[in-house]
C-alpha cells in the first residue's frame, strides 16, 4: 500500500474511532450499538497498518484484486449490518405496537358498555404469550 | 348456553366518522345486550367521537398501525374484561349488523372456534371488483387446498371468534398486518376449527379503502411470503380446552 494511501486509510480509522467514543460520552450512542463501530475503525487502522492481511485473503478466496476483495468484504459486512438493524426495528416494532395497545386499554380503564361486566385474570401484556 | 353480555361487537376503525355511528347504532339494534368497542386506529377525523356519542366503548391508538393491530387490541380487551365471544365487522358499513344474530345462532350450535362471513355462499356474488374477486378466489383454493377444508372468504372481515381463539391471538406471534388466508392456515394449524357463514356485504359508500394504491401488490406478495413461511414452521396445537 503507497504510504500517502496507508496515512489516509490509517486517520479514517482514526476518526471513525474518536467520533464513536464522542458519541457514546455525549450519550447520543449507546455502547453496546458502539462496539461495532469501534471494531469497523479498529479494522481501518489494522488493514492500513498490515496489509499482507488484505493480500492473504485476497488469495486466498482467488479474487483478483486486494482492492476487489476489500469491496467484497466491505458489502457483505455493510449487508449483515443492515440485517441486524433490520432484526432490531422488527423487535423495536413489536414493542412499540405492545406499549401503544397498553396505553389505549389503559386510558379505557374499566370502562365496559355492557352492564355487570366481570373482569377475567388476563392481564394485558402480562407476558402469558412470550416464548409460545 | 351464549348469553349476550358475552358478547362483545368489535369495530376497528380508520377515518371512518362518517360510517361508525351507522354501524354502533344499527349493530346495537340486533344485540342490545351486547358490549360495543370502536379501536380507533388513529383516526385524523372524529371516528372516536362519533363512537363514543353513538354509546360504545372507545380505545384510542396513539397512532395508526393497521386493521391487524387494531383486531388484536380488541382481543386483548375482551380478554380483560371477560368476554368469551367476539364478532367482528367493518367500520365502513359493509357489514350488515343485520347478521349478528346469525353469527350468534352459529356460535351455539357449533364446535368450531371461528366463524367467517363468507360473500360468496350466497347466490348474490359480493360487490367486489373483479380483480379483488380473482384474488380472494386465488387465496380460497389455496387455502382450501392447504388445510383440506372448503372455505371461499378468507378476505371476509366479518368473523366471530370464541375465547379460545381470542387467548391465541393476543399473543406475540399473532402479528398479521392483514389476517386473512395466512392467519386462517396459522388458526387451522393450531388445532383451531373454522365454519363459514353466507352473508351479503353492501357497497363501500365513501372513505379509503386499506386496499387502495399499489397496497394490492403488496398484499399478494406479502400474503404468499407469509403462507410459505407458515408452512416452513412446525405444526404447534394451541388450542385449550
Amino acid at each position: 500500500m503507497p504510504p500517502r494511501l496507508k496515512i489516509f486509510v490509517i486517520l479514517i480509522g482514526l476518526v471513525i474511532f474518536i467520533g464513536i467514543i464522542e458519541l457514546v460520552r455525549r450519550r447520543k450512542l449507546r455502547e453496546e450499538s458502539s462496539f461495532i463501530w469501534l471494531m469497523t475503525g479498529f479494522a481501518f487502522v489494522l488493514l492500513a497498518i498490515e496489509s499482507d492481511i488484505l493480500v492473504y485473503v485476497t488469495q486466498l478466496l482467488e479474487i483478483a484484486l486486494p482492492v476487489n476483495a476489500l469491496f467484497f468484504l466491505a458489502l457483505i459486512f455493510i449487508m449483515l449490518l443492515c440485517l441486524y438493524f433490520s432484526l432490531r426495528i422488527s423487535a423495536l416494532s413489536t414493542q412499540v405496537k405492545n406499549l401503544a395497545q397498553k396505553i389505549a386499554l389503559l386510558e379505557a380503564g374499566n370502562d365496559d358498555p355492557r352492564e355487570g361486566a366481570r373482569s377475567s385474570s388476563y392481564v394485558p401484556g402480562g407476558g402469558e404469550a412470550h416464548g409460545a | 348456553m351464549i348469553s349476550e353480555t358475552n358478547i362483545l361487537v368489535l369495530i376497528p376503525a380508520f377515518d371512518e366518522g362518517e360510517r361508525v355511528g351507522g354501524v354502533i347504532r344499527e349493530s346495537r339494534q340486533y344485540l342490545p345486550q351486547a358490549g360495543i368497542l370502536v379501536v380507533d386506529d388513529g383516526s385524523r377525523d372524529r371516528t372516536g367521537a362519533v363512537s363514543r356519542e353513538a354509546g360504545a366503548c372507545v380505545l384510542t391508538h396513539p397512532f395508526n398501525m393497521g386493521v391487524g393491530t387494531a383486531l388484536q387490541t380488541g382481543y386483548k380487551y375482551a380478554l380483560q374484561h371477560g368476554y368469551q365471544y367476539v364478532i367482528q365487522l367493518d367500520a365502513d358499513g359493509q357489514h350488515p349488523p343485520s347478521y349478528l344474530p346469525a353469527f350468534v345462532a352459529k356460535l351455539k350450535e357449533t364446535e368450531a372456534d371461528l366463524i367467517i362471513g363468507s360473500r360468496f355462499l350466497t347466490d348474490r356474488k359480493g360487490n367486489s371488483s373483479y380483480p379483488r374477486k380473482m384474488g380472494n378466489k386465488l387465496f380460497a383454493k389455496l387455502l382450501s387446498l392447504l388445510i383440506r377444508e372448503r372455505l371461499t372468504d378468507p378476505t371476509s372481515g366479518y368473523r366471530a371468534l370464541k375465547s379460545t381463539v381470542l387467548q391465541f391471538c393476543v399473543q406475540d406471534l399473532y402479528g398479521f398486518d392483514y389476517p386473512d388466508a395466512d392467519f386462517l392456515l396459522t388458526i387451522h394449524r393450531s388445532g383451531f376449527r373454522m365454519e363459514e357463514i353466507p352473508i351479503h356485504v353492501h357497497p363501500r359508500v365513501g372513505g379509503q379503502s386499506q386496499h387502495g394504491g399499489l397496497r394490492p401488490i403488496y398484499y399478494m406478495i406479502k400474503m404468499f411470503l407469509s403462507i410459505f413461511i407458515i408452512l416452513l414452521r412446525k405444526k404447534t396445537v394451541h388450542k385449550k380446552s
